[in-house]
């Protein structure tokens, strides 16, 4: 019984918000060295891609911001179905407050994709499936944002967030699968769990270690902006107006 | 049955209704959806007549004759069949025979596609000159004129 109520403690914003500082701030350390590896692995120890040269760097940025896009969206959805089943208050804040990293990540991955694929593919943009269906992610986000934003009411606010959140799940295994299910310009999976990977073993411990990086500062970025959010919408508590940094 | 149970059951079924209305409705969409036509659907008359389509497949190793004034002809195979493909303008930098494009433009009436663009497409592999010249060794001749521009840097 003890180990259940320790475990269910943090669902609420009080208990939360100094541990969600104590995440954050590890986050934010292991960002900062995993991307100083990754971006010195990405520059000057991965080698030269066999047909693409020395362009071909910019996936250890586009392949991990594309993955965050996708993964950032299904935790978000996740939080949000728990917080409509079961009214805590926490998980609609953790989907609000991971929803502008999911954003960037998408917008890094599209903006990303433009500049590789000018010089590899001739086109900026094209609307092929795996495109197209990652620039709806980027609308979805931006939905799930502004309709959020738009209701004053928190409650219903994250109701009608979590409902869009929902619906938009079955966006992600279209973007995944895309390349697969049809003709399309971008290429297929680099790496997948059932068919393993097919770039050399230096390139891809560079793109893992800028991935766990992304992971870290989704992370670290996710934490800092649901502490603002905790303080902003328990702001009439007793807790908050007992906070030592509140008091000040 | 508690309320959230009540909750979690309507957002299950929820879940799986929206799930199956969106497989049904590309199931529907089928091949629509597909960027481009192989050359084989472009065989088999597949493709929209006197409309502008999309070709996509590989260069046909030594199909590729540069004209006068950017004009290139070259052939589009899946290894099954080919089409003759003419394009004017700058081929992007890793169109390369045995490499995969993408050309929109719609069939002239003498069976040779008319290009106005054409895009380059790569595959998933990525590796180091000196690896993918390894295996290229171990392939020897037929597609070793493939690996001639890829000099170990």
């Amino acid at each position: 019984m003890s180990g259940r109520l320790s475990l269910y403690r943090f669902s609420s914003p009080a208990a939360f918000y100094p541990l969600a500082g104590t995440i954050g701030k590890i986050a934010a350390l292991i960002a900062v060295v995993l991307l100083a590896i990754g971006l010195y692995m990405s520059f000057f120890v991965a080698p030269t891609d066999y047909k693409q040269g020395e362009g071909y760097r910019i996936i250890f940025i586009h392949v991990p911001s594309a993955w965050m896009s996708m993964f950032i969206y299904l935790v978000m959805a996740f939080w949000a179905g728990i917080g409509l089943v079961f009214n805590t208050r926490l998980s609609s804040m953790m989907a609000q407050a991971l929803a502008p990293t999911g954003a960037i990540m998408t917008f890094i991955a599209l903006w990303t994709g433009a500049f590789w694929g000018k010089p590899m593919w001739g086109a900026w943009w094209v609307w092929d499936a795996r495109l197209t269906s990652e620039l709806i992610l980027f609308f979805l986000y931006i939905g799930f944002i502004a309709l959020q934003g738009s209701i004053d009411d928190t409650r219903r606010a994250d109701r009608a967030g979590a409902v869009l959140l929902l619906v938009g799940v079955v966006n992600i295994p279209i973007i995944y699968f895309s390349v697969k299910w049809w003709n399309t310009l971008h290429q297929g999976a680099t790496v997948s769990v059932t068919e393993g990977s097919s770039m050399g073993t230096i390139m891809l411990q560079t793109m893992l270690i800028m991935t766990f990086a992304f992971w870290a500062y989704s992370i670290a970025v996710a934490m800092y902006r649901v502490r603002s959010i905790i303080l902003e919408r328990e702001k009439d508590t007793r807790w908050v107006s007992e906070l030592p940094e509140v008091r000040r | 049955m508690k309320a959230r149970h009540k909750r979690l059951g309507f957002l299950l079924v929820g879940l799986v209704v929206l799930g199956a209305a969106s497989w049904l409705v590309f199931n529907a969409l089928g091949n629509n959806l597909s960027y481009f036509f192989s050359p084989t659907e472009v065989a088999e008359n597949k493709v929209p007549a006197d409309h502008v389509f999309r070709l996509g497949g590989l260069v046909q190793p030594g199909s590729v004759e540069r004209g006068e004034e950017l004009t290139v002809r070259f052939e589009v195979t899946d290894n099954a069949h080919t089409v003759k493909v003419a394009y004017t303008g700058i081929l992007p930098d890793l169109f390369k025979e045995g490499q995969g494009v993408i050309a929109q433009g719609r069939m002239g009436p003498d069976g040779v596609f008319v290009a106005d663009e054409v895009l380059a497409k790569h595959d998933e592999n990525y590796m180091s000159p000196e690896v993918a010249d390894a295996l290229e060794k171990g392939h020897q001749k037929g597609i070793a004129d493939m690996a001639k521009g890829n000099k170990p840097l």
